[in-house]
């Protein structure tokens, strides 16, 4: 089948139930889509779907032909992932880092929907991202950062 | 048995692989205690890194290298799992280097002890132990830049200076940079030891400052950086294996045609399982191969498997906590005493008891454990997000049969450690599948419930506290059992009391002015895998510790704070020997005492930023804790916001911290933040609990993390500076967090007057 990762054409031999999470890592060797938990529970899969936020680790390949792929690799090529990755790092947000990925995608979907989020708004957003490191005071600071910066504007 | 652990908990310089290594090699206790009497015997206890195997290194020929246009590479043979190391140690080296920061390049160890000196990355030890010797690094290797410049414009060395990437020789102008000294530099003697000009402290421009960036910044928010789960091969295979649910469970029976006939199946066999389930090794347990993870996890579906669950397969969490209990109601080995405790509670106008129970918590990195293999030739070459690579290294080679020369192992980045990946079973695991696959690559990953059903879990404890105390409401009689299952036990099954570096973390060495006191340590035996987990037995420790002294205050009708510095008495240095604390994390007693002026003052700093005192609506309050552990000095408000369903925000949290000098302050800072966040997590969510041996929590769902929406908006970290570099370092990735569940169940009691004696807290604060 045939999918649209960051702006390109791939075709990939899959079982159509497999999750987009490992035909991404295991047979595209894109590894900055990570594994967490493989049940939506952690976040750290996030890549968006036609701009929205979803969890590759549930999402079965067939569903996404045909769609629009960003994983961390490509979101770097908008405005507002490139604010967002300046922010991060500005910040110093990481520790482990592993989750960021997913973090930096949720916030991405969320800029895109509210240029300028509110603390209740990154809670909705940002509340299925687990960071066992316990970054989220920066990342709540990174996003707002990233949306005065011009993130938000798209 | 216990004379054998008299002698560990006496062995001033035990670290965990030396730990390790004799338990294997001895075979049977006897001989590790008269090996240790011989140890003893021969050397004068060696302190810090140099209690540690394989010592320290400074060498720059090891860590350094210049390129011949100026790119600087430094060596970093500590792991990263999110402490900073990989920024932090370079950066001492860069300093004493003088080296422009932009120049500079970081490059992982392998594996290699014999070359890089210890590189088991806990203990929240990296810095402490390795700042001397990193800055004589970069010191010798600046020296020998400065001598190859004198020797290229034939001027005495002492007139020409390194500055900035450069060696200048002012009085003619002179300059050359690095890179074109390197070569020159590089075949110069190693300056002599005792010749070494270190910098002065005013002359640091990294250490001790701040905007230093995150090396692995970019990498990480792009997606490029490597963890131990993203190397990737072609021709590459993905395993996930269905363990043994029960420790020391074996498969007694299994079909595999369903799953090899899945689609992506590569191959279905069945775990080597030579060695007893102890140790390091893997679990016993059969292994399903695919052309990818999903196609493994999917397949491994259709395994039946019938078990031999062998002597765990009646553990029961609940039945645990209630033989806990009742050892913890009666007298145990006794630990340490002073005065007459027996005396002093009958002459007590009262007593006061308590009783803290901490469950098994799960380390839960977001990275599970994982690794990659792959045989070529004889030699096996591992990728794998380990903590401790030597100890990879090792027992790889010991499981596939060759030696350890034959062994590379690669050191990715760890997607979270907090002990987890001190254990390597992951990364052998993949070694023996690969062997199985005629040495291809083989990514072996655990999924999320295989990591929550068979981590090497944090100690489950009961904590018994009596106090005994005047009309004034001072304490004149302290006793004090904790009861828990001893990480040796992984070593050494038949361990059942804390060995003395468990002992040492906030119990034994408790700094408080007490004339009468006594500790006891009642025997436990483990029945699921115990491990060090961040913090270690400090968190139940410090828990029924703090959590007590606020119910002795409020007892008293008095501040906490105010009864607590009084608890604590006046400032003075404690000999760790004089409270049978002969561990001292490995650390001289001289150079290290216990300093409760220090203890005093993160208090004091703490709660004057907190406001401590102020008044809150009834729902609200604030709660502390401080607690002494790795050598540094935490202590830590917690605001509370507890709804009429008993729902527990947290608004607030300060932290005050003195870890002596501090070597990259931003990181200091963001381990703290973590610890915060680790610290509510475990509170308020974290247990893995058993049935029939096995553990019930099968994901994140069931075992909780705390999420940005229940994270504080507000934590506050206070730094107190170190009054100069002479001062000896504490550690900062453990310290931070045992003070925080306790600060906040003390705040629980505060606005509800509740009180939280046993953990997680979950629903206990509804009305």
């Amino acid at each position: 089948m045939e999918l649209q990762i960051n702006d390109q054409t791939v075709t990939v031999i899959a079982e159509p139930d497999l999750p987009l999470l490992w035909v991404l890592r295991d047979h595209l060797g894109m590894t900055g889509t990570k594994y967490g938990c493989g049940m939506a529970l952690c976040g750290a899969c996030t890549v968006l779907i036609d701009g929205q936020a979803l969890r590759s680790c549930v999402l079965p390949v067939a569903q996404a032909v045909g769609k629009k792929i960003t994983t961390i690799e490509g979101i770097g090529a908008s405005p507002v992932g490139a604010a967002l990755q300046g922010a991060w790092q500005e910040i110093n947000v990481p520790q482990c880092g592993y989750c960021q990925a997913g973090q930096i995608m949720s916030a991405a979907a969320l800029l895109r929907a509210k240029p300028a989020p509110t603390d209740a708004d990154i809670d909705a957003a940002m509340s299925g991202n687990i960071c066992r490191c316990g970054t989220y005071t920066r990342i709540r600071t990174a996003i707002k950062q990233a949306a005065i910066h011009g993130g938000g504007s798209k | 048995m216990s004379a054998a652990h008299e002698m560990l908990a006496t062995t001033k310089a035990l670290n965990r692989r030396e730990f390790l290594l004799r338990l294997q090699a001895a075979g049977g206790l006897l001989l590790i205690a008269d090996g240790l009497k011989i140890a003893k015997a021969a050397d004068a206890p060696k302190y810090g890194a140099e209690g540690m195997e394989h010592g320290t290194v400074d060498n720059p020929l090891v860590f350094l290298a210049i390129a011949e246009d100026g790119a600087v590479t430094i060596i970093v043979h500590r792991s990263e799992m999110g402490q900073g190391v990989r920024t932090g140690m370079p950066l001492i080296v860069a300093d004493e280097l003088e080296a422009d920061w932009s120049k500079v390049h970081v490059q992982q160890a392998p594996a290699d002890e014999v070359k890089y000196g210890n590189q088991d990355t806990d203990g929240s030890r990296s810095t402490r132990h390795f700042l001397d010797p990193m800055r004589r690094c970069g010191a010798a290797a600046r020296m020998m830049l400065e001598q190859a410049a004198a020797l290229s414009w034939n001027v005495p060395a002492a007139e020409v200076r390194a500055i900035n990437h450069e060696v200048v020789h002012e009085k003619s102008g002179r300059r050359l940079g690095y890179g074109a000294l390197a070569k020159r530099a590089a075949k110069l003697p190693l300056p002599p030891a005792a010749a070494l000009r270190l910098k002065t402290a005013q002359q640091f421009r990294y250490i001790g400052k701040g905007g230093v960036a995150l090396l692995d910044g970019r990498d990480i928010v792009t997606g490029q950086a490597q963890y131990g789960i993203d190397p990737w091969f072609k021709d590459m295979s993905f395993a996930v294996i269905a363990r043994s649910p029960v420790l020391g469970g074996t498969v007694k029976h299994f079909e595999g045609d369903a799953a090899a006939a899945a689609p992506g199946v590569q191959k279905v066999l069945q775990m080597p399982s030579s060695v007893a389930n102890a140790t390091f090794h893997p679990l016993a347990g059969v292994a399903v191969i695919a052309n990818s993870t999903g196609a493994a996890i999917a397949a491994r579906k259709l395994l039946k498997i019938e078990w031999d669950d062998g002597p765990n397969g009646s553990y029961d969490s609940d039945v645990y906590r209630a033989m806990l209990q009742d050892s913890a109601r009666k007298p145990g080995k006794v630990v340490r005493e002073s005065g007459d405790v027996d005396a002093a509670f009958k002459s007590a106008a009262r007593s006061i008891e308590a009783e803290y129970y901490i469950p098994h918590i799960a380390h839960a990195t977001m990275e599970p454990p994982c690794g990659v293999a792959r045989i070529v030739a004889g030699k096996c070459e591992v990728w794998a997000p380990t903590q401790a690579p030597q100890v990879t290294r090792e027992d790889v080679a010991k499981h596939l049969g060759i030696p350890a020369e034959n062994v590379t192992v690669h050191v990715t980045l760890l997607g979270g450690g907090f002990g987890r990946k001190s254990k390597p079973d992951f990364a052998i695991e993949a070694a023996l599948l690969s062997q199985a696959m005629d040495g291809r690559p083989v990514k072996v990953t655990w999924t999320r419930e295989d990591d929550l059903h068979h981590d090497f879990l944090h100690t489950v404890s009961v904590e018994y506290m009596k106090a005994g105390v005047g009309a004034d409401g001072k304490v004149s009689a302290w006793l004090h059992r904790s009861v828990a299952p001893s990480l040796a036990t992984i070593f050494n099954p038949k361990a059942d009391h804390e060995i003395g570096a468990e002992l040492g973390m906030g119990f034994i060495n408790l700094p408080y002015e007490i004339p009468n006191l006594r500790l006891e340590n009642p025997q436990a035996s483990a029945h699921c895998r115990i491990g060090w987990f961040r913090s270690v037995s400090n968190i139940p420790h410090a828990f029924a510790v703090q959590c007590f002294v606020s119910e002795l205050a409020a007892g008293a009708n008095k501040d906490h704070r105010d009864y607590l510095l009084d608890l604590i008495g006046p400032a003075r240095k404690i000999d760790p020997d004089s409270q049978q604390d002969h561990w001292n994390h490995g650390e001289s007693p001289q150079r290290y005492p216990v300093d409760t002026g220090r203890l005093r003052h993160v208090l004091e700093v703490a709660t004057k930023e907190a406001g401590w005192g102020k008044a809150f609506a009834r729902g609200r309050g604030q709660g502390l804790a401080v607690h002494y552990s790795f050598l540094s000095y935490a202590a830590a408000v917690v605001e509370v916001d507890i709804d009429a369903d008993g729902r527990i925000a947290v608004p607030r949290v300060d932290v005050a911290f003195d870890c002596g000098p501090q070597v990259n302050p931003e990181r200091i800072r963001s381990q703290l933040e973590g610890a915060v966040i680790m610290g509510l997590s475990l509170a308020l969510f974290g247990e893995i609990t058993f049935k029939k041996g096995r553990a019930q929590q099968d994901n994140l769902h069931q075992y909780r993390l705390m999420r940005m929406n229940e994270a504080p908006g507000d934590i506050r970290i206070h730094l107190i500076p170190a009054s100069d570099w002479t001062m000896p370092l504490g550690g900062v990735g453990e310290p931070g967090v045992p003070p925080i569940a306790p600060a906040l169940c003390n705040a629980v009691f505060a606005a509800t007057g509740k009180r939280i004696r046993r953990l997680p807290i979950r629903e206990q604060a509804k009305g």
